[in-house]
Parts: structure tokens; C-alpha cells; sequence
């Protein structure tokens, strides 16, 4: 597979072949980030089309100082936000605690023992049966938790690209990692324990 | 329960630091007490695998693939760039 370097160097010379590689390489991910920050569907392929249109118009200015992968999600960040923030059927509250406090005793020790479900069998956990689960729980992450969660580990972005991507600093990065990863695996103790 | 020193963290303060601990962003003095805690602890070695498996979880959301209309538009798209 050709790396996005040589796609580039192929694009800058007119080559369109390369551009169809790089927007199937990546319109996905861009669809799903822009989708975490807009309202609708059609106004996220919108953003997507228009951070593409950033992209070849930029291109004679993207130096290679960042991979070209964290420039073009923060091109897609910037026309996400001017494209107006995402308004959330309900704002959901930002937990201070990763874990609810009622589940620690007076001493700050766990007052009942954790469920054992990372011992289940992988039938039980198979990604294909949870990607659905956690898909509906990203969405009702607050906005901002979401956009470091889809970048970290579903796109699996560095600590720092991330930071390069949201424009934020390494600290706030995690904290709302953080909360995100925390709602997420409660996500998915409910179910199990449901299951 | 082994009784817990002023310097300890309980449990509820480890799942705190579980994040940053993952990262390499502790410092040491809070890593060392944060393993220190784990392996006096077994829910936050089983608190700690369970962030790890959300993690490999959420990991597996898996995009859908491009679809031939979205990609011919994103083609006429660029040829109309290249043509203005």
C-alpha cells in the first residue's frame, strides 16, 4: 500500500487516482469525526466535503511537520466548528467522579467487589456485539469527551496528535479521555450485567 | 485488607489516576503508589482490565466502507476543483 507521503506527491502533480486513494482511505474516519461534532448526518459529509476542498487547496502548504493524517483531521475539526457546534438532544451532565461515589465505602474502598467480566469469554466479548452498544454511548458522550474518544481509540491518534488535532493541551486531553473511557465502561458493566 | 498508611490512595482515588497512568503521564511518586495500590487491590486490578477491554472495545467500532456514490462524488468534486 502506498503511504499517504507518496499519495501526496502524486496529488500535488494532478494525479486525481491518488486523491479517490486518500478519500477512501480516510473519508470514513473523517465522517465519524465530523458526525460527533454537527447535528445531522448531511451536515458532517458537507464538512467532510469541505475539509477535502481545504485539503487540495492546501496543499502546497502542508509541510510534513505533522503526519499528514493529524493535519487533515484538524482541517475537519476547524470546518466542524464553524459549521456550528453540535446541539445535543440533552445535555448530558459532566460527571466530576470516573466512578459513582456510592459505590465506594466511608473509607474510599470499593463497597462491593467488581464483577469479573474482563475474565468472560471472548464469544461474550466480541467487538462486533459491543461496537453498536458503545457507538450509542459515544453519541451521548458530552461533545468534547467525544471528540477525544473517536480520535484516541477508534482512530488511535497519539496523546499528541490528538492535542495537535483538538488544539488543546496534553492535561484536558485526559481528563476528558478519561471521563469518556469511564462512561463507556459503565456502558458496558450495565449490559453485562443485564446479559 | 492490608490497613492503609496516610500515604496510600484508596480505591477511589485510583480510578482517578487510571488514565494518566496508561499514558505514562503520572509522576513517579503516583505511579509507584498507584501500582503499590494494585497489587494490595484486586477490584482496581479488575477496574484497571476493564478500562483496558473498553479501550480494545471501542477499538473495534469499525468504519463502514466508502460507498461507490460517495466515492464518484468526491471524484466530480475534485474535478471540478482542478477545472476551476
Amino acid at each position: 500500500m502506498e503511504t499517504d507521503v507518496e499519495l501526496l506527491t502524486r496529488l500535488r502533480n494532478g494525479d486525481e487516482e491518488a486523491f479517490v486513494k486518500l478519500v477512501a482511505r480516510y473519508q470514513q474516519p473523517l465522517v465519524r469525526l465530523a458526525r460527533s461534532m454537527v447535528p445531522t448526518q448531511a451536515v458532517a459529509e458537507e464538512v467532510v466535503q469541505d475539509a477535502w476542498m481545504g485539503v487540495v487547496r492546501g496543499l502546497e502548504r502542508f509541510e510534513g511537520r505533522s503526519s499528514f493524517k493529524t493535519w487533515l483531521f484538524r482541517i475537519l475539526v476547524n470546518r466542524a466548528r464553524s459549521a456550528g457546534a453540535r446541539e445535543p438532544h440533552h445535555t448530558p451532565v459532566e460527571s466530576l467522579h470516573a466512578v459513582d461515589p456510592l459505590r465506594f465505602d466511608a473509607q474510599g474502598q470499593w463497597a462491593d467487589p467488581l464483577d469479573r467480566w474482563t475474565e468472560e469469554s471472548d464469544d461474550r466479548l466480541d467487538a462486533a456485539v459491543w461496537a453498536p452498544i458503545l457507538r450509542t454511548g459515544l453519541d451521548d458522550l458530552p461533545p468534547r469527551q467525544r471528540e477525544v474518544v473517536v480520535l484516541r481509540d477508534v482512530e488511535g491518534l497519539t496523546s499528541d496528535e490528538v492535542c495537535t488535532v483538538l488544539g488543546i493541551s496534553g492535561g484536558n486531553q485526559r481528563v476528558l479521555l478519561h471521563r469518556g473511557r469511564t462512561r463507556l465502561r459503565e456502558i458496558l458493566e450495565d449490559e453485562l450485567r443485564k446479559a | 485488607m492490608p490497613s492503609l498508611r496516610r500515604k496510600d490512595l484508596v480505591c477511589q482515588q485510583a480510578v482517578e489516576l487510571v488514565t494518566d497512568y496508561l499514558d505514562g503521564a503520572l509522576s513517579r511518586r503516583d505511579r509507584r503508589r498507584f501500582e503499590a495500590h494494585l497489587r494490595a487491590c484486586p477490584d482496581c486490578r479488575t477496574y484497571l482490565e476493564q478500562i483496558r477491554m473498553t479501550i480494545q472495545l471501542t477499538g473495534g467500532i469499525e468504519p463502514e466502507d466508502l460507498s461507490p456514490q460517495a466515492r464518484a462524488d468526491l471524484t466530480e468534486l475534485y474535478r471540478r476543483w482542478r477545472s476551476e
